[in-house]
Parts: C-alpha cells; sequence; structure tokens
C-alpha cells in the first residue's frame, strides 16, 4: 500500500527487528544515551530492572521506520509522540529481543492542500506493547 | 527532594550542535532506518533537500545532552541513575538537515511527585543559527521518591 493513495484504515507495512546487545551499544554510541541500564547487567539489575532493557527512544526509532519507509522521506514526519509502558529486555545472547513494529491509519486530512495522515503506531516485545499511544502526522507524497 | 523553584524557568542555551553528514548516517545506521535522504547527499539534494536529512527522532543526540547535563547538577538534586523516560514527544517546524546549527533552550515546565515518584516534563526548543524555530521536544522523565540507596 502506497502512502501517495492513503486513507484512514490502512495498515502500514509492519516490521520485525531482534535487537542484540549490540545494537544497544550502537545506538548509545550513536545518540550520546550512555546510562549504563543499556548495557550492564549489574547496574540494570541493581536499579531493580528484570536485566539490561533497550533505550525508550530506540523503541520509538524503531516504530519510526514504518513511517520514514512508508513515505520514503524523514521529513514527511511533522510530528511524533509516545509513552514508554514496558521495558524491552535484551538477553545477552546472539538472538536479541525480538521487537514487532505496526502501524495504521487512523485519519487522512488536507491541511492547505497538504494532505495528512495520523498514523497510530504499535510495538510489541513478548506479546505485550511496550509503546502507548504512539501516533505520528505525516504529510503524505503527491 | 528536586527543586521545585526551577519550574516555569528557562535554562541558559546550550553551545550550538552543528549537524553533521556522518552523524546523520551513523544515527541512522543505528537505527536501521536505510532512507536515501538519510544517507545520499545525491537523492537529498534531488528530493529537494539542502543536505541529508535526519531521521525523526534524530533531536535525542543533542538535546538529551542538555536535559543529562541539567539533571546530574546537583544544583537540581534529581536521582539521575534511576531515572526512566515516561514519554516523549517532537514537533518540527522544518525538518533537521545535514549543516544546521542548532541551539537548545530547556524549560522546565512541571514537576509532580505522585505516589512514589517525581515526574519532570521538560521542554526543548530548538532553534536554528538565524533564530527560526525548527523543532519543540518534550520529555517525562521519572525518578523514584523518597530515599535513594547510597
Amino acid at each position: 500500500m502506497s502512502a501517495s493513495g492513503a486513507a484512514a484504515g490502512d495498515e502500514l507495512p509492519p516490521l520485525q527487528v531482534h535487537l542484540t546487545r549490540a545494537d544497544l551499544v550502537r545506538y548509545a554510541g550513536a545518540s550520546g544515551d550512555l546510562n549504563p541500564i543499556h548495557w550492564s547487567d549489574r547496574v540494570a539489575t541493581g536499579a531493580g530492572l528484570p536485566g539490561v532493557i533497550a533505550h525508550g527512544m530506540l523503541t520509538m526509532a524503531l516504530a519510526g521506520r514504518l513511517l520514514t519507509s512508508w513515505t520514503g522521506d524523514p521529513s514527511s514526519v511533522r510530528s511524533y509522540g509516545t509513552r514508554f509502558t514496558r521495558p524491552v529486555v535484551v538477553p545477552d545472547d546472539d538472538t536479541g529481543a525480538l521487537v514487532e513494529l505496526s502501524g495504521k491509519v487512523s485519519d487522512v486530512r488536507d491541511d492547505d492542500g497538504v494532505r495528512i495522515a495520523t498514523v497510530d503506531l504499535a510495538a510489541r516485545f513478548d506479546g505485550k506493547t511496550v509503546l502507548g499511544r504512539a501516533r505520528a502526522e505525516v504529510v503524505l507524497p503527491s | 527532594m528536586p527543586d521545585a523553584s526551577w519550574v516555569g524557568r528557562a535554562l541558559e542555551p546550550a553551545s550550538p550542535y552543528q549537524v553533521g553528514r556522518e552523524k546523520i548516517r551513523e544515527f541512522a545506521a543505528a537505527i536501521g532506518d536505510d532512507s536515501a535522504v538519510s544517507n545520499d547527499v545525491e537523492a537529498a539534494r534531488a528530493a529537494g533537500h539542502r543536505d541529508l536529512v535526519a531521521p525523526p527522532t534524530f533531536t535525542v543526540c543533542f538535546t538529551m545532552p542538555v536535559i543529562e547535563a541539567f539533571l546530574r547538577d546537583p544544583a537540581f538534586d534529581w536521582d539521575y541513575t534511576r531515572m526512566v523516560h515516561g514519554d516523549q514527544r517532537i514537533a518540527f517546524t522544518r525538518p533537521i538537515v545535514a549543516g544546521d546549527e542548532l541551539t537548545t533552550v530547556v524549560h522546565v515546565d512541571e514537576l509532580r511527585t505522585r505516589a512514589s515518584n517525581h515526574m519532570l516534563t521538560l521542554r526543548c526548543e530548538v532553534a536554528d543559527a538565524d533564530g527560526e524555530p525548527v523543532a519543540t521536544t518534550h520529555a517525562l522523565l521519572v525518578t523514584q521518591a523518597g530515599e535513594a540507596a547510597e
């Protein structure tokens, strides 16, 4: 389904990502978020977490990929927000944590000749939602 | 106990952040975003952009260090080691592209203490070298109230 002809109810192409510890280290370096709960079991469990967890902003970014690959251009995203409702726990193995991302168009409106879609995004880990009220406004290609 | 007298205040503007091509490519690779306009300058220009376009959540690269510096300042008395991210919003006036020189001003919008948590809402107003608005971000940050483990 192309973004240009998007209508309410359309589903975006879904995405599955296996997040490994290496992915977290790379994201830590790229983003500058070096909080050790994202790479140290000792610190993560000491903080009461079940283990090393993914950066919430990384999960948000993965869901954001649905938008940018759908429209083909990150500049199409006018706004994007989410709650972080559950942690994605990333084991120290070669498989990592499976995060399943999906999105659905809830509204398309015309704003001064520009078509804007509201997209509700979802991210699931271990069968449970990890992002809450994840929603973006995206300018549709003409 | 975080110092509530900060609420309603804006911090001094952070030093300008230079958005680099390689940083955009590095960030895009780290999140697995292979959009041509974030990686290939020719593709970005063909699409009408001045240079490489940053992925939407790239704002974290230059807003979080400013936020972290504030939250680690003992004057605010925030338990950074137990902090979790509650929510995040990003709104763009225009896209961020390589070559931008961005200045971030952090506003302390709200501080609430409910049950056993302190909840802090910080707003970042991001402007370019001409002082024109580029983006506004909101972050809700949560840390445990009560005595920290020493």
